[in-house]
């Protein structure tokens, strides 16, 4: 199945000639349970060529890099070509490596107490014979490939003292090295760098497509993928854009404008709107945000207003994911004045209980780390912020444990158990555990970090009530999340944030998903950019 | 409550008594004999009152390898005031105490304000302290303390039972009170199994953590002075035998009662259980050697099964998901 906007990919550029693709995918499909992930995918990286793979969450990008990887096994039928050589499919764990692949993934893979060299030669170092390791050779040698690459690397630096950009570069370099060990002269791999630039500075993001240009010229082609339309129009040769598991189109990059690739990711026309918020009437301001900054946000300015839902969105890496830990002080905030009511606080100052006695509550996105102790109870989990009203002297264990089950009973957690370990609920009732848990301690501002993640579609809908009860009492609610759907289905007004800044307002008849998201991959390109590293 | 958890629960009781019935059986005369269950339970309070002190910081997820050494230099303290330099007993007392929780709040204030690891931070300041109790002391025995204070421990009994059992038993209760009926416990709770949970919620999670600590060095201290009045005396190294026999009586101790917990009455089951087959074993003729056995034994198995417990939790967890 191709669609018509399908293309064969032009003739390879450069010296190479007619020599074959690095990698040629073709009739790949993959299922789980009842569902294709992937739909007779192709896929043809051509010699000395950048190519961009574009697509939505859930689209199957990542199933297929996974297939690369030899991570997951593809349905039977599924071919593989590797520089004109057939390869036998499923690919077993760690074949990629004598295929000449390697494989860069946005969490880069390295060892951060380990200094540079160490975390350079761990690969050789596992499978060297020699007992004994000459340091100071192996340095100079890590001095000489840092140099071949046109940087300037300390060998003895801990890696996680490096900026963001020297990591991510270290960790290219190294997958290239290893690559190169593998390879016979004269044969190309294949350098997949998965969302590698979603933590860079602007001008982090110009040295390592510097460096990728010289892998290309010299050793690999690359598979690059990136929600950031800007950097891939920018780096790569062709693109090829995955929609619901199945290619849409595969095209020379140069052909298509920025609004045309995002039609093809999202699949709408943008004119179209699907669904309409309602447009409720603002209430007062209950909350004011001002040059807020973190790790990936700066200069963030916005308010919130009594009873209303807002969403907060982007793709990965611009920002919004940080703004309700800042605001409650859960991370380190480096600048930034938030004002709840008539009170001002300093947000670097900002704690958790400072955050709790203005009246705010988070349900953080990780349940299990964050949210929850999975090992107690679910009466121990929900009443943990109200154990003040079973005092003075001993708790009332037993009026608080049917209070709980009251609660659960409000919050329709199944099974209505409040001795059940809190483990052992399914996600969706997890986290309406959590949401009692928030309520009863009735917040003025609730913030939310992907609240339905996890959560299976009944359980969706009956939180999405709740939160619209909650916002209908006054509650002002502020909801980060990349659910762009979700967000058009709770929120009243969505700000859009790209490269840690607020990019566009979406309001009214604007809460659409295909608006959120087609917005969402825009802003990285009008958005002012950071040009400090990030790294405080 | 289901069989299975009650099984759980009281697992422990079940095989202290399995243990009491079979050393019956074979030493009639020498074990299953009032002096014999009088000598026991008074003889181990001091270890109670140890491992209940450790219950705090393990509750709040940190080591204390310290208690050991606070111990020997709370008895020794008290050894040296009252003993040789003729304070009376209830300063010596206090200012024994005061060296107890001294220790555990330096180790508070360490892990805590400096973030450091509590087991590393424990381990150093136990062997600082060891050498400070071997300085003061001279590397002798102290003795010649006040009897008023063995009296009130060992020499007064209560049905048959030296009193220092019930000062133990007294401590069971306030533990249990604290860790299960009060807002403090349960937040301790929490600090220890979810510490991100708990600043989330506005825990004070390095308050909570110092308390624990601290109250961990007050409670050695207690055990020193119960250990001085038992024996009458110090001596430089007798708190090094109770560090293990400690940590086995507490990890035992939360695989029972409140199970995946370590509590108070689990901690007192476990003492005694252990104490128990180590008596029996030695009227058999056992040697001594016995007791390392026993006591490292205990805590490996008690780890293992609490592993275990958690390990069946994690793959319910993994079905129902």
């Amino acid at each position: 199945m191709q669609s018509p906007l399908h293309t064969t990919p032009a003739a390879p550029s450069g010296a190479a000639g007619a020599a074959p693709p690095v990698v040629a995918l073709r009739h790949l499909s993959k299922r789980f349970g009842g569902e294709l992930a992937l739909d007779d995918v192709a896929l043809t990286i051509e010699h000395g060529q950048v190519h961009g793979l574009l697509g939505e969450n859930g689209s199957g990008k990542s199933t297929l890099i996974k297939v690369l990887a030899g991570y997951h096994a593809p349905e039977p039928g599924a071919e593989l070509e590797v520089n004109g050589t057939r390869v036998s499919l499923p690919l077993h764990a760690n074949a990629f490596r004598r295929l000449g692949l390697a494989f860069v993934h946005q969490d880069l893979g390295l060892i951060g107490d380990l200094t540079v060299l160490e975390n350079l030669r761990v690969g050789q170092l596992s499978e060297s014979r020699s007992l004994h390791i000459r340091w100071s050779r192996e340095r100079r040698l890590a001095r000489e490939t840092f140099e071949r690459y046109g940087f300037d690397l300390d060998p003895s630096a801990i890696v996680n003292e490096l900026p963001e950009t020297d990591r991510a570069l270290l960790a290219i370099v190294r997958a290239v090295e290893e690559m190169r060990a593998t390879l016979a002269d004269g044969e190309r791999g294949l350098l997949v760098l998965d969302e590698p630039t979603v933590f860079l500075p602007r001008e982090g993001v110009q040295r390592l497509f510097a460096l990728v240009r010289d892998v290309v010229a010299r050793d690999a082609s690359v598979l690059f993928v990136s929600h950031d339309l800007d950097e891939v129009r920018e780096i790569t040769d062709h693109v090829t854009v995955l929609r619901d598991g199945r290619v849409h189109a595969t095209i020379p990059t140069a052909q298509a404008t920025e609004a045309q690739l995002v039609e093809m990711i999202i699949g709408r026309s943008l004119a179209a709107y699907e669904h309409v918020a309602p447009d409720r009437p603002a209430g007062a301001t209950a909350l004011t945000v001002r040059n807020l900054g973190g790790r990936t946000v700066d200069g963030v300015d916005f308010d919130a207003h009594a009873g209303e839902i807002l969403g907060l969105t982007g793709i990965i890496g611009s920002g919004f994911d940080e703004v309700p830990y800042l605001l409650f002080g859960a991370r380190p905030c480096r600048v930034g004045e938030l004002r709840v009511g008539d009170r001002s606080h300093a947000l670097p100052l900002m704690s958790p209980r400072d955050a709790l006695k203005a009246k705010m509550a988070l349900l953080p996105a990780d349940r299990q780390v964050d949210g929850s102790v999975g090992s107690l109870s679910v009466s121990d989990n929900a009443m943990l912020q109200v154990l003040e009203r079973y005092r003075p002297a001993a708790l009332r264990l037993r009026r608080m444990r049917g209070d709980a089950a009251q609660l659960l009973d409000d919050f329709d957690v199944r099974p209505r158990d409040p001795d059940a370990e809190y483990a052992s609920l399914s996600g969706g009732n997890q986290q309406k555990v959590l949401l009692a848990k928030w309520l009863q301690t009735k917040p003025q501002i609730l913030l939310l970090h992907e609240p339905t993640q996890g959560v299976d579609i009944g359980a969706r809908e009956q939180i999405f009530h709740l939160l619209r009860e909650e916002a209908k009492r006054g509650t002002t609610i502020i909801c980060a999340s990349s659910d762009h759907e979700q967000l058009a289905a709770i929120c009243d007004r969505v700000l859009v944030f790209g490269r840690g800044r607020i990019a566009r307002e979406l309001t009214g008849g604007e809460v659409t998903k295909a608006r959120i998201a087609e917005q969402a991959l825009n802003s990285s390109a009008g958005a002012a950019s950071i040009t400090t590293d990030a790294e405080v | 409550m289901n069989a299975k958890v009650a099984a759980q629960r009281y697992a422990l009781v079940g095989a202290w008594i399995v243990v009491i019935v079979l050393f019956c059986i074979l030493k009639p005369d020498t074990f299953a004999t009032s002096a014999n269950v009088q000598n026991i339970l008074g003889s181990q309070a001091v270890l109670l009152v140890l491992t209940l002190g450790l219950i705090l910081p393990l509750t709040s997820n940190d080591f204390d390898l310290s208690i050991a050494s606070v111990l020997s230099l709370s008895a020794m303290v008290l050894a040296l005031l009252n003993g040789e330099q003729g304070w009376p007993l209830l300063p010596a007392i206090i200012v024994a105490l005061g060296c107890g929780l001294a220790v555990g709040m330096f180790n508070g204030a360490c892990v805590v304000w400096l973030g450091l690891d509590s087991f590393i931070v424990t381990l150093g300041s136990g062997t600082f302290v060891a050498g400070v109790v071997t300085w003061i002391s001279g590397s002798r025995t102290v003795t010649g303390m006040s009897p008023v204070l063995s009296d009130w421990i060992v020499n007064k009994r209560l049905l048959g039972v030296s009193l220092v059992f019930y000062y133990g038993l007294a401590l069971v209760l306030i533990l249990w009170y604290v860790l299960t009926y009060t807002a403090v416990g349960r937040r301790l709770l929490f600090v220890g199994r979810g510490r991100s949970v708990a600043r989330l919620s506005g825990l004070r999670v390095g308050a909570l953590r110092f308390s624990a600590l601290a109250g961990s060095g007050l409670l050695a201290g207690l055990a020193g002075v119960l250990y001085a009045g038992t024996t009458g005396g110090a001596d430089p190294s007798s708190g090094a035998s109770f560090l293990l026999p400690a940590f086995a009586a507490a990890y035992l101790g939360a695989t029972a009662v409140s199970p995946g917990r370590f509590n108070a009455w689990g901690a007192f089951i476990a003492v005694y259980f252990l104490v128990t087959g180590i008596t029996g074993l030695q009227l058999l003729g056992v040697d001594s050697f016995v007791q390392q056995l026993f006591y490292g034994g205990a805590l490996v198995l008690a780890v293992a099964l609490s592993q275990l417990v958690r390990r069946r939790a994690a793959g319910r967890e993994a079905v129902g998901a």
